[in-house]
């Protein structure tokens, strides 16, 4: 049970809205795990649970071997968090405000000092150590939050949507950050963002309507998408329709969808049947019928698509 | 312990981050004077007490002490710093102690500047400083039971204009149930116990007790078990209802 959190049958009602229904996973060490889903399908719920901020109406969540709800600081002290927008006292400095992070944190004298300078190194603070909190930019104020996260190093990171608000080179400085911290460490983040999922998750669990409803690596979700390992091609000359059907009697093929048609150039999307590889089968074809083509790509799937069907119940199709 | 102290540390030093500590310690003084000279006639009676000092303090302190009770959880709620607070390993008394206590030194810091009235009373006359030392606890005391109201109303909204009235209105109840106002009330119908035991919930009437310079065991219970009582349910409360 080393290095793991461990999240059991979860559930969570507000009144009558379930915002938790049923949500099980593990996370093991090495692992980062994206957490997606729409506005308000409960993964800011869910992590406010893990965090043992809310308490669940049901379901255990256990870190590295120990029941949050029967050894709560304990738990707490493993945790870093960082909530969602980062709350911070905006009265405090930063200086100030991590000194009471580590007093908290039971962090004292030399230990204090030593661990407050690699934080303020990592997430790079120097320059505003002794402006009060309110007055910084989000950019900084969201560094300020990490930097109360990952203070006292700990086994297991919740980030509710660490790079929302930010520019391009901030986001690129957390996801560097959380990067490197990935090995050693088990962290959870939220995000809406896809591409980021890509950039630093090894996994993604996908939540809707407070249901978990799925769950594999980035590579592995975008596999789902329709138009995984679909062959784009782009033909100069020759007879459209013909050229169509040509396609679609190749063996392995599903479908074949004409995209655009300008002048002699026809670009078509080829559909494999069961996602299997098709681009032997197409370019024997080429060489064979000699066709002229301008562009032979194969798509990866997108996140976004699948993203999008299995959070608003659009038939998925594979 | 040790947590308590570092909520209580940055509790006290926020307070003096903003202009919070010094408009209400200016104020408190200000108006504490105020009343001393001029309602309370301190020279006109020609006794050397600090009885028409502390005679106020219960009036002050209605209006003063939920405006610095209200934002104890309200901020932390609009703010949601709550949440950084509560996912940190404290235990929840821990952190409802040490805003609290934080709190009641502030105004334990407030109270004390009033040091010029005792040294004037002293220079003026020979008072009892027994029972001056009497009125300071009883005032102290008043002053906790005041904030543990606040503190326990503060955490039930994230408005903390809701917060200063609701704590207002409970506190004025807390302060009048000793006062004809309302033992008139009940005193028509209700047994002769009943109204005896609201017109011993009267913070006037133990804190009077006291500041004849009697500290009487029973005083002392009364304001502690309500201090407790009140941050009882402060925990409890912010439990049940933190993540609304």
């Amino acid at each position: 049970m080393q290095g793991m959190i461990e999240i059991k049958n979860l559930c969570k009602r507000f009144g009558p809205i379930v915002a938790v229904d049923d949500v099980s996973f593990a996370v093991h060490r090495g692992e980062v795990l994206g957490f997606l889903g729409p506005n308000g399908a409960g993964k800011s719920t869910t992590m406010k649970m893990i965090t043992g901020f809310l308490t669940p109406d049901s379901g255990t969540v256990i870190i590295e071997g120990d029941d949050l709800a029967l050894a709560p600081v304990a738990v707490k002290k493993r945790i870093g968090y960082l909530p969602e927008g980062a709350p911070l006292y905006a009265d405090m400095t930063p200086a100030g405000f991590l000194n009471f992070i580590a007093e908290i944190r039971g962090f004292r004298g030399e230990a204090k000092r030593r661990r407050l300078d690699e934080t303020i190194a990592k997430v790079n603070l120097e320059q505003v150590l002794d402006q009060p909190i309110g007055t910084l930019s989000k950019g900084f104020k969201r560094r300020v939050g990490l930097a109360q996260a990952i203070f006292h190093d700990p086994e297991v990171l919740i980030l509710d949507e660490p790079t929302d608000g930010l520019d391009p080179n901030q986001k690129h400085e957390v996801r560097t950050l959380i990067r490197n911290m990935a090995k050693e460490k088990v962290i959870v983040l939220s995000t809406h963002i896809l591409e980021e999922v890509e950039a630093v998750c090894s996994r993604a669990i996908i939540i809707a309507y407070g249901r978990l409803v799925c769950d594999g690596t980035p590579a592995e979700l975008e596999a789902r998408s329709r138009v995984h390992n679909a062959v784009t091609l782009a033909l100069r000359g020759g007879a459209v329709n013909g050229t169509r059907d040509e396609l679609r009697a190749l063996s392995g093929v599903k479908s074949v969808e004409l995209l655009t048609q300008n002048d002699d150039l026809a670009r078509f999307r080829v559909y494999p049947k069961d996602g299997q590889s098709l681009v032997t089968t197409i370019s024997q074809a080429v060489r064979e019928r000699s066709w002229n083509v301008e562009e032979l790509s194969i798509e990866r799937g997108r996140l976004d698509e699948v993203f999008r069907s299995v959070t608003t119940g659009e038939p998925r199709t594979s | 312990m040790a947590n308590i102290w570092v909520v209580f540390k940055r509790e006290l030093t926020s307070y003096f981050m903003t202009p919070i500590a010094y408009v209400f310690i200016v104020i408190f003084l200000f108006l504490s004077g105020i009343f001393t000279f001029y309602l309370g006639n301190f020279f006109g009676r020609g006794q050397a007490d600090l009885e028409p000092f502390f005679s106020f303090h219960p009036w002050l302190y209605l209006f003063l002490i939920p405006a610095l009770a209200m934002r104890l959880w309200a901020e932390e709620r609009r703010g949601g710093t709550i949440e950084l607070l509560l996912t940190l390993p404290i235990a929840m008394p821990q952190a409802v102690l040490g805003k609290y206590l934080a709190a009641w030194a502030f105004t334990g810091i407030a109270l004390a500047l009033t040091f010029p009235i005792w040294l004037t009373a002293n220079y003026l006359g020979e008072p009892d400083n027994g029972v001056v030392v009497a009125g300071y606890v009883g005032s102290f005391l008043m002053a906790g039971a005041f904030l543990a109201i606040g503190s326990c109303v503060s955490c039930l909204t994230r408005n903390q204009v809701i917060a200063f009235v609701v704590t207002a209105v409970v506190c004025l109840i807390f302060v009048l149930s000793g006062y004809p106002l309302v033992l008139d009330f009940f005193s028509s119908w209700a047994p002769r116990f009943l109204v005896e035991t609201i017109s011993s919930f009267s913070f006037l009437s133990h804190f009077n007790a006291i500041t004849k310079g009697v500290i009487d065991l029973r005083d002392l219970i009364y304001f502690a078990s309500l201090i407790a009582f009140w941050l009882f349910a402060n925990a409890i409360l912010i439990e049940m209802k933190k993540a609304d």
